[in-house]
């Protein structure tokens, strides 16, 4: 080793050192990746919310479907709804997942503010939720045709989320439905 | 004075409140030794909510669930192994403060040992340069006698 790059030798570690700094800035350690990705979604059967049927794995598979697991108390879920309101308008259909929650503000909840969801999985016990792998609501699952977990995002979904990660999936799991 | 009191009186029930918020619910279990497991599981498995703190000293409620799931599934009869395997399934390998060896983790248990390789190597290296230089540094002897003869003319001059 030359004496000029032993000299220049701490500037090169701090610069390596800065650039991986720099790079764990842009990172978020609460994106966690799910351990269900490109798994099958969980068996369950739970009471869905308002209805006398229970609701069972097949019920919710069959077409590519978002769920979504959200509860009253969730206050980003209250941020979210609207948008999950548009999303249903233009014909994407959402499964909720009501998570550890209480049935009639629930329903309270979705009177007053529009019920997105094409039917609701009541998880009062968090049960479905631990398998899912959920650590805090508003999470939302994409799952394809055959009932296999193909994306998971944590937090809330907006116009940004859907348009940037979770739309190009679900096109491609859609198109390749059809094909 | 009143005023001073009833603010050390409010203060003090401040800290009694903080207290009552530390407290973490209790589970009865049926062996010592299922205690002490549920102890060394809950202290090694970490939080997915808070990310900082592991499941034994973490008032998230996904920790409170995976508290009460652990106590379940110890009573039920269930291995350490299985357990770990039961939360990895959902949580991945971050929820492990022990995390198995392999892939990504393999930097992680293996970077220590690596440091010190390197770290001992430089200390091996300068230290060798330093002692060859050392006795580059000395004189040779034809340089020696040159050093006697300067010496001896300085001697002759006085």
């Amino acid at each position: 080793m030359g004496p000029r790059i032993r000299l220049f030798l701490p500037l090169i570690i701090f610069a390596a050192l800065a650039l991986l700094l720099f790079r764990g800035l842009a990172l978020d350690p609460r994106e966690l990746p799910s351990a269900l990705i490109d798994r099958p979604l969980p068996q369950f059967t739970l009471p869905a919310l308002g209805r006398e049927q229970p609701l069972s794995r097949d019920d919710i598979t069959g077409r590519v479907a978002l769920l979504n697991v959200w509860a009253t108390w969730c206050v980003s879920c209250r941020v979210e709804h609207p948008y999950l309101q548009q999303l249903a308008a233009q014909g994407v259909p959402i499964y909720g997942v009501n998570y550890k929650d209480d049935d009639a503000a629930a329903l309270r909840w979705l009177s007053e503010l529009g019920d997105p969801y094409v039917a609701n999985i009541v998880d009062r016990q968090g049960s479905l939720g631990l398998d899912l792998g959920v650590y805090g609501a508003p999470e939302t699952y994409l799952v394809d045709a055959a009932g296999v977990i193909r994306y998971r995002h944590v937090g809330v979904v907006d116009a940004r989320v859907w348009e940037s990660l979770l739309q190009p999936l679900y096109r491609e799991l859609l198109s390749g439905d059809e094909g | 004075m009143a005023m001073r009191a009833v603010c050390a009186g409010l203060f003090t029930l401040l800290l009694a409140s903080a207290q009552v918020w530390a407290v973490i619910e209790t589970y009865e279990f049926s062996s010592p030794e299922l205690e002490q497991r549920y102890r060394a599981l809950s202290t090694e498995l970490r939080c997915p909510k808070c990310q900082n703190q592991n499941i034994a000293d973490s008032n998230a409620p996904i920790s409170r669930d995976l508290r009460k799931l652990l106590h379940r599934q110890l009573e039920a009869g269930a291995s350490d192994e299985q357990i770990r395997d039961y939360m990895v399934a959902r949580y991945g390998e971050f929820v492990r403060y022990r995390p198995r060896f392999g892939g990504a983790t393999a930097i992680l248990w293996l970077a220590p040992l690596l440091l010190l390789v390197a770290a001992g190597a430089v200390a091996f290296l300068s230290l060798r340069s330093r002692r060859g230089r050392s006795h580059a540094g000395g004189l040779s002897e034809a340089e020696q006698q040159r050093l006697r003869d300067l010496l001896r003319e300085r001697e002759g001059e006085r």
